[in-house]
């Protein structure tokens, strides 16, 4: 499934608002393997990037385009953000929420959200509210939640930004897991050393510029810019 | 149990209404969306009596709808009452619908859901706060005099409700009288009020 929608190709993609470019142009071209991480200090437009491939942010230029129909296109796509948001509801019904939305019968859906949450670590929670649990749980769920409908495609805005060291373990876990299953992954994050831990790709943003891209060890090793390489050196960079 | 009955009827229908334009105000973004809440907003102080009385003109015989012949009848007093309490719930129901929408928002519009969807899950998700405000349009609806009245007539065994009964009973001067309806009509408003409460609290652990 994952080939049917890559190559997504960006051609002088950008975004504005109130006259002010955000973000752009950007020329970018991903295929569908792996785990693609969009790195970059705060501000550089990581975020915006991410929702202008997914279709949330508003298109002001340029063009973004997938190997299929854009609709057909983002209904094998997911968001995960950077805050989870959960529904007020139980974890069992957040899971099975974006299932009844496509019409799966209320049985399969449950069987679904069980096996979801056993995956994740959220098992013995499935009916407790969601708004309960600790921040990795409800993003771990927002995770698991984001995966049930099998995407080709997740975008995850820094997913682990606020969460300490163990959850942030056990998520990278999860998403790994996913990406071996052939989901097709695009991360954000500011984190260097989650980035040199799970990346496959690395595109590094810059003034909301795509500044460079490359193979995972590629990019950590021989950085081409010298933006690059004050960022991997942990130079602030801006 | 006339009083409760025009009442009840008055809320369900202007919870019909007043709900999903409250959430569509919440989701939705058209033109007139802030002239509209600004409008029920100041239409939450709407004086009843002024209500009963643009009800009855377009009610009486000389008027519009003159020819339905519902003046001086309790589906005449269930009009009045939609008219007061729906700008009343649907302004309540809007603030926490919006606040909900606000958290919301990102992940429904990456799900890519409907319209018709996203209103559906607002309106379940925020079910306890809407029924507060439904709580509130029914303390208004219960305790008026004014509109029904006008529109009613006060006519016993026909329109006659614990409120407008109260009224007359006081003008007669039996205060006694009035004073146990005031009671039976407190400890209605109360046990409606108990009761719905207690049917929230059925479902446990749903404190946020």
């Amino acid at each position: 499934m994952v080939s049917d929608l890559f190559p997504l190709m960006l051609k002088g993609a950008e975004t504005s608002r109130r006259g002010k470019r955000l973000v752009g142009p950007i020329d970018l071209s991903l295929d569908g393997q792996g785990l693609c991480v969009v790195m970059g200090p705060n501000g550089s437009g990581k975020t915006t990037l991410l929702r202008l491939m997914h279709g949330t942010a508003r298109l002001t230029g340029g063009e973004v385009t997938w190997a299929c129909d854009t609709a057909t296109a983002r209904h094998h796509q997911a968001f995960v953000f950077q805050q989870p948001v959960v529904l007020r509801r139980t974890v069992e019904e957040n899971l099975t929420y974006p299932l009844q939305l496509r019409g799966v019968a209320r049985k399969a859906a449950r069987a679904s959200a069980q096996k979801w949450a056993a995956k994740v670590g959220l098992g013995p929670h499935l009916q407790r509210r969601a708004m309960v649990l600790s921040g990795g749980e409800q993003q771990k769920l927002a995770i698991a939640r984001a995966l049930i409908t099998d995407p080709a495609l997740v975008f995850l805005d820094e997913p682990t930004a606020s969460l300490d060291g163990r959850a942030m373990r056990e998520i990278e876990a999860i998403l790994l897991q996913a990406k071996a299953d052939g989901t097709r992954l695009i991360l954000s994050t500011h984190d260097m050393g989650q980035a040199r831990r799970i990346a496959d790709q690395v595109v590094f943003m810059l003034g909301g510029k795509v500044h460079e891209t490359g193979t995972a060890p590629a990019f950590f090793e021989a950085p081409q810019t010298p933006e690059a390489r004050a960022f991997l050196q942990g130079d602030i960079v801006e | 149990m006339r009083s409760l009955r025009v009442t009840l009827t008055a809320l369900v229908i202007a919870c019909l209404i007043a709900l999903p334009l409250a959430a569509l105000l919440a989701v939705r973004r058209f033109r007139w969306r802030r002239a509209t809440i600004a409008m029920l907003n100041a239409l939450m102080g709407l004086p009843p009596v002024v209500v009963g009385l643009i009800v009855y003109i377009f009610l009486s015989r000389s008027g519009p709808f003159g020819a339905l012949g519902l003046l001086f009848t309790p589906t005449a007093m269930i009009i009045a009452q939609v008219i007061i309490i729906v700008p009343l719930i649907a302004s309540i129901a809007h603030q926490s619908l919006r606040e909900l929408w606000a958290e919301y928002h990102d992940l429904l519009i990456s799900l890519n859901v409907t319209q018709m969807q996203k209103v559906r899950t607002l309106l379940w998700d925020a079910r306890r706060a809407l029924l507060t405000a439904a709580l509130a349009g029914f303390g208004r609806g219960i305790g008026e005099v004014g509109a029904i009245m006008i529109v009613g007539g006060n006519i016993d065994n026909a329109t006659r409700v614990l409120t407008t009964a109260i009224a007359l009973e006081t003008g007669k001067g039996e205060f006694a009288l009035a004073l146990a309806l005031g009671f039976v009509l407190i400890a209605l408003a109360l046990g409606v009020n108990l009761l719905i409460h207690w049917v929230g609290q059925t479902e446990r652990d749903s404190r946020w």
